[in-house]
């Protein structure tokens, strides 16, 4: 195969990393400083119902997540806040009814869902054109939401009751928050897939926030490392011939592993 | 003359509210006229799940008050804060800031939460502490103002703390946080700062400076901190409140012995919270 003809394969792919990236980035950091690691997941599983929706539909299941995504988010958010549920159990419950009811759909709808592990797992290989329109158009979505809602949305991250006393509405802030959670999983989903997209989510802000304690600076080194691990996991798991999500994954994964324990080391030294 | 006014005043709220009050429930530090009211509450009653954390407190705050809230942990503190600031709603009865709903009154009244309740590895600067105090007097989608950040610097200036402003808050000792945070309170410019046991984690060192900082900005406001201190707090209020569920409100200026002993008679376990002093002489 020709350089050439490599390149061509891989154009959509690079271009999916990056703009992936960049919305893993910017609210990651949001994830990780705020610690919603763990709701974050379960919007993302609960997605997987919209995946199947949009298989029983005949529509792209990337937009059957779209829709589903930022409704399962707002749930999870209303039901923790409002309702004496345990935050956890909460999650947990529509974590797993959301991924029943993509299951559900999955297998009423006629025929076979041959793509469906590249839902799961990601497969960003083969990421289609008017896919990545729908990602290049939600990460100027989530870029303009946070430029604009910047300093509403870092002082609920910081303290959520000062900025209800302080005259701001909170929870509706919190739950936008969670709707651009909601659109950085459907964003994430061809890169690395529902189940791997937290990895996504956390480990290039938790990595960024061990160098700098300043919010901006902690977004942009994420989007920087973000890059990084997916351009690397790309042209890694291509001549191996590995999963990329899983590859992405991996190598996000261990490089933070060696960065935390090198930095621990010379801290205390 | 004082005395004349705070009856009067008294007079006043049985008549319209109808309140059945003993001698001084009401009455306010001084002054007592009707516009310098800032905040007033009238039976309120709040309930955590049935169980009642106020009972019929009313309360009347006027703008020169400088008030201590002494009472237990789990004596309805904190809630009457979360009230005053219209986060709580009350099951029964009425709050009422500058005579408006207090959720409207937000730019009047500044907040300092419990010490403890923040993460600190988080990514902010005392600045951008100091400056979220603004985020409420800003329409959404607008970035901060150049009159934002001249408040900001200046009552960072204020609180001893503009040398700290581009460092993370979480470096800072207690006594220092506390300070960033009562700037943050400030920069609003509030009628009425609302303290929750301020100096938990201050240093003694650092206590006595923490006082006169209270002392100089009573000039400007109301202050009504919540503490479980008693010795700290008798030293340096105007006016001592009892709160254990119930809030009995003496409205005495001068802390005497004999005040502290008619603060003691309400009911608050005093050997369930250690008070590490003999003020009560025989209780």
């Amino acid at each position: 195969m020709t350089t050439l003809n490599l390149l061509e394969i891989m154009r959509n792919p690079i271009i999916a990393s990056v703009l992936a990236s960049v919305a893993c980035g910017i609210v990651g950091t949001y994830v990780v400083v705020k610690r919603l690691v763990f709701i974050s997941g379960g919007i993302s599983h609960a997605s997987f119902g919209g995946i199947g929706l949009g298989y029983f539909f005949g529509v792209d299941p990337v937009f059957g997540a779209l829709v589903f995504a930022p409704i399962a988010a707002v749930t999870m958010g209303v039901i923790t806040r409002r309702t004496k549920l345990a935050e956890d159990t909460a999650i947990g419950i529509l974590w797993a009814i959301g991924m029943a009811i993509g299951i559900l759909f999955v297998y009423l709808t006629p025929g076979f869902a041959p793509d469906l592990m590249s839902y799961l797992f990601g497969d960003v290989l083969f990421v289609s054109s008017h896919q990545m329109i729908l990602m290049a158009i939600l990460d100027i979505v989530i870029v303009l939401v946070i430029f604009s809602l910047y300093k509403e949305l870092l002082a609920i991250s910081f303290d959520e009751e000062f900025s209800t006393a302080a005259g701001l509405p909170a929870e509706r802030l919190y739950l936008a928050l969670l709707c651009l959670i909601a659109l950085t999983v459907v964003v994430l989903i061809r890169v690395v897939g529902i189940i791997l997209v937290i990895a996504l989510l956390t480990i290039p802000a938790a990595m960024a926030r061990q160098f700098t304690h300043d919010f901006k600076k902690i977004m942009l080194l994420s989007i920087f490392l973000g890059i990084v691990f997916t351009q690397a996991g790309l042209w890694l798991s291509y001549p191996l011939d590995w999963p990329t999500g899983a590859t992405i994954i991996l190598v996000a994964g261990g490089l933070f592993l060696i960065s935390f324990f090198a930095l621990q080391r010379l801290r205390h030294a | 003359m004082e005395d004349t006014e705070a009856r009067i005043s008294h007079g006043r709220l049985t008549r319209r509210g109808g309140i059945e009050g003993d001698s001084g429930l009401f009455a306010a530090g001084h002054g007592g006229s009707m516009s310098d009211e800032i905040v007033r509450l009238e039976d309120v009653w709040v309930h955590y799940d049935g169980v009642p954390a106020l009972e019929a407190v009313n309360l009347s705050i006027n703008q020169d008050d400088f008030m201590g809230i002494i009472g237990p942990n789990g004596g309805g503190k904190t809630t009457l804060l979360k009230v005053i600031l219209g986060l709580l709603k009350p099951k029964r009865g009425k709050v009422l800031v500058l005579g408006n709903p207090p959720d409207k009154m937000r730019r009047f009244t500044g907040y300092v939460p419990q010490y403890s309740l923040f993460d600190h590895d988080f990514p902010i600067s005392v600045y951008e502490v100091v400056l979220m105090g603004r985020s409420g007097q800003r329409k959404m989608f607008r970035q901060y103002t150049k009159e934002d950040e001249s408040l900001a610097v200046g009552v960072l200036k204020e609180v001893g703390m503009l040398n700290f402003k581009d460092r993370q808050i979480g470096k800072l000792s207690g006594g220092e946080q506390q300070r960033v945070f009562v700037a943050r309170a400030l920069v609003t410019q509030p009628k009425i700062l609302l303290l929750d046991e301020p100096t938990a984690s201050v240093d003694t060192q650092m206590r006595a400076g923490f006082y006169d900082l209270l002392g100089r900005l009573k000039q400007r406001m109301a202050i009504v901190l919540v503490s479980h201190d008693i010795g700290a707090v008798s030293t340096h209020v105007d006016t001592i409140a009892c709160l254990n569920r119930k809030l009995f409100y003496h409205g005495s200026k001068e802390i005497s012995p004999e005040v502290l002993e008619a603060v003691y008679q309400c009911p608050v376990d005093l050997i369930a919270h250690g008070v590490p002093h003999r003020v009560l002489g025989k209780h």
